[in-house]
């Protein structure tokens, strides 16, 4: 499909009617639904979205009302890619047949971290492995929210959940969080990209370009659950930034496997001394409250140091010499 | 009114005769994972694809459970849809199984009925399919390669009436039927695509109180596998079970139009009684065993043995009333299982006969034959053995041993 010309300012998305609608049952503060509502906001046309079970497929679908103003479906846990990939044959062979009634239909996945990471990996590989044109957004709210905060591939080490509580032997999840979309590059697909519903701009610009690019795209945004991060309900867009502008999660895209800075990223790059410390994100979320005490100070210092490695190899990847 | 159409002879193996029916159903979306002993199907129809001969789209999934999940969100998009499995292939669909037919989505699929593991064995039984008994999907078992090839055709029209919209799966015993090479009379091309017909959609109401094809469209959109909570869920189950029983008179419909095209039919669609009116003995099985059970029957008539059988080519949806009139007025009838039902009282088919026979007025002596698991081959005589004990149930007025295993070293 031709590229079309796109510029989001707020007038545009003010003006744009609303495909992800209001009513769902979603907690206050979830950003989530947020991020859905930006994302529906950001499509080029006729769209079917299929979604993986999860808590933004539960409070959007409860029989009989939805929050869904385009064509939508749910099968299961571990399915998202797997039903696009289905959706998007089927567009094409109704398509080459003369059946089909648009030109073109993009097709949209969503699914949580837990629909993405752990259970939905296999499909989600072979669903980009086979090719299809597609856009797989992952909601990563760094747990399973929906049957109540148990740990995933993306919970980040150190944070409690109800399946790696603090305990008095063991100080939160053991392991690091997968670097999910770094995999999504290996698999060489056109376009892979983070994004935080703080930088909605920037979000709404990913996601046309998902949809845009020839083939599978994914994009990675990471949405704060206040309560899984059992933090303030007022603040899960503060913490949208707050990850970014620590380091914790950094925004890039790598257009054909060629890294690139978003600007919020980008101007932290040129100015390092605009990097806050991860204590500034991790302050208020209860779920790392734990890391806070005298005894799990090196745990506190071994987040910083892991950021910034991560940062620094980020750096690498872009192209950009790291600066101290 | 018969307006049979030339017909040519082909020979095809099972597998090879699924792989001809869907090429000539005019398919929009195959998505598939090989299994041993399906993958002969799935080998042909990428061959199709291949040359150009078929304009189907073809997605070699990465697992059994991606291929079912893309076939049901392709046919719910509007595209007619199949795929194939086996065994642990279909135990890997287990869930999605259920989610195709809550979904209403008219897939098709062949089995190559195998054995489940552990241990590992490739060959036929009836485990994988019986054990999808309560997933929601139409159930037919057929008895041959050419059958197979008329069931498959038959099971599109089946799925997509609008009264039914269940998925079907057509079983076919795997290596015995799967491998084995036998004169098939294929309809032409024409022939098939004017049979199956395009994909008909129910009109539903959508959410913005419009009427429209139920499908994914974007210019009527729906929402489709929603969260339904204990206020709804249930009656959404009353109506798959509705679906159901409507499937009954249509998988006769589609038997009795198919025969017009083709001269063939199997029973009524639902079960096939052979020389059954006057028996005093019968048996009950499904799929290929029925074939050596005919030449059975017919060499105990030979010697005045009132002797019949009852293929059971639809097992879900069971028509109760077929059999329980089919089978209500013989003496003894032997059920015969190629799957167990661990700690249960006799196989998944026996269950049903007896369940079917508990109305009778009269009812007849049941006794349950489990035989040839894992591909354990069952002789003639074997097979003969079990008229030769209904002979003594019926002239002792008892059952004995109910559940009785043919063929096994104990």
């Amino acid at each position: 499909m031709a590229t079309q010309e796109w510029k989001f300012t707020t007038k545009d998305i003010a003006e744009k009617p609303d495909l992800f609608l209001s009513g769902h049952r979603a907690c206050a503060g979830c950003a989530p639904t947020v991020v859905l509502r930006l994302i529906m906001k950001a499509i080029r046309g006729p769209t079917i979205v299929t979604q993986a079970t999860g808590c933004m497929e539960v409070v959007s679908s409860i029989y009989p009302y939805t929050s869904w103003a385009v064509p939508w479906l749910h099968t299961a846990f571990e399915t998202a890619a797997a039903n696009a990939s289905g959706i998007e044959a089927a567009l094409k062979a109704l398509k080459k047949k003369g059946k089909l009634k648009h030109e073109h239909v993009d097709v949209i996945a969503i699914a949580g971290d837990g629909g993405t990471y752990d259970i939905g990996f296999q499909a989600l590989s072979g669903a980009v492995e086979r090719g299809h044109d597609f856009l797989f957004v992952l909601y990563d709210n760094e747990a399973y929210m929906n049957t109540g905060i148990q740990r995933s591939g993306g919970t980040p080490k150190g944070a409690a959940t109800t399946t790696s509580p603090a305990g008095t032997a063991i100080p939160g999840k053991l392991e690091y969080k997968k670097p999910i979309a770094d995999i999504m590059v290996a698999h060489e697909i056109p376009y892979v990209a983070t994004a935080s519903p703080y930088y909605w701009r920037d979000l709404l610009a990913k996601v046309r370009k998902g949809l845009e690019v020839e083939g599978p795209a994914f994009l990675h945004v990471l949405a704060p659950c206040p309560r899984g991060w059992r933090s303030d309900q007022a603040k899960s867009i503060e913490y949208s930034r707050l990850a970014v502008e620590t380091c914790v999660f950094p925004l890039w895209e790598a257009v054909n496997g060629q890294y690139q800075l978003s600007v919020a990223s980008k101007l932290i790059a040129l100015a390092p001394q605009k990097k806050r410390p991860v204590t500034d994100y991790l302050q208020g979320q209860g779920r790392f409250r734990h890391l806070f005490t005298p005894k799990n100070k090196h745990l506190l210092e071994e987040f910083q140091r892991v950021t910034d490695e991560r940062w620094q190899r980020l750096l690498a990847k872009c192209g950009i010499t790291a600066k101290t | 009114m018969k307006s049979v159409v030339k017909q040519e002879r082909m020979a095809l193996s099972g597998d090879e005769a699924v792989a001809y029916a869907v090429k000539q159903s005019d398919v929009d979306v195959v998505a598939a994972y090989p299994i041993t002993p399906q993958t002969i199907i799935v080998e042909r129809f990428s061959e199709y694809v291949a040359n150009g001969e078929v304009q189907t789209e073809y997605i070699c999934t990465e697992s059994e459970h991606s291929a079912l999940a893309a076939c049901l969100a392709a046919s719910v998009t509007g595209a007619r849809t199949f795929t194939a499995s086996a065994s642990a292939g279909l135990a890997l669909m287990h869930e999605m199984l259920f989610v195709t037919s809550g979904c209403r989505a008219p897939v098709v699929m062949a089995i190559a009925n195998r054995a489940l593991s552990a241990p590992l064995n490739i060959h036929g039984d009836h485990s994988d399919s019986m054990a999808q008994r309560d997933s929601g999907w139409i159930q037919l078992y057929a008895e041959n390669a050419q059958e197979v090839y008329d069931s498959i055709i038959q099971a599109f029209r089946i799925a997509e009436d609008v009264d039914v919209l269940l998925p079907i799966m057509v079983g076919l015993d795997g290596f015995t039927l799967s491998h084995t090479l036998e004169n098939v009379d294929t309809l032409p091309d024409d022939a098939v695509k004017q049979f199956v017909g395009s994909r008909k959609f129910p009109n539903v109401l959508t959410h913005e109180g419009k009427k429209a094809p139920f499908k994914l469209d974007p210019e009527t959109p729906m929402t489709m596998g929603p969260i339904a909570l204990p206020n709804y869920y249930f009656e959404f189950k009353r109506q798959q079970e509705e679906a159901m029983k409507n499937a009954l008179s249509v998988i006769q419909k589609v038997n009795s139009e198919y025969a017009k095209i083709s001269d063939r039919s199997y029973g009524n669609g639902l079960i096939e009684p052979y020389r059954l009116d006057d028996a005093e003995i019968a048996a009950v099985c499904l799929g290929s065993t029925a074939g050596t059970m005919k030449t059975i029957v017919d060499a105990l008539r030979e010697k005045g043995v009132k002797a019949g059988l009852l293929r059971l080519r639809t097992f879900r949806p069971l028509p109760i009333e077929d059999l329980r009139s089919a089978l209500c007025n013989v003496k003894a009838v032997a059920v015969m299982d190629r799957c167990m039902s661990f700690g249960g009282h006799g196989g998944p088919v026996f269950h049903e006969i007896r369940n079917v026979l508990y109305d009778a007025d009269v009812r007849p002596y049941v006794v349950n034959y489990i035989y040839g698991l894992g591909g354990r081959d069952t002789s003639p005589l074997e097979l003969r053995s079990i008229y030769s004990d209904l002979q003594r149930i019926v002239a002792a007025k008892r059952v004995e041993k109910p559940i009785q295993y043919l063929g096994l070293r104990e």
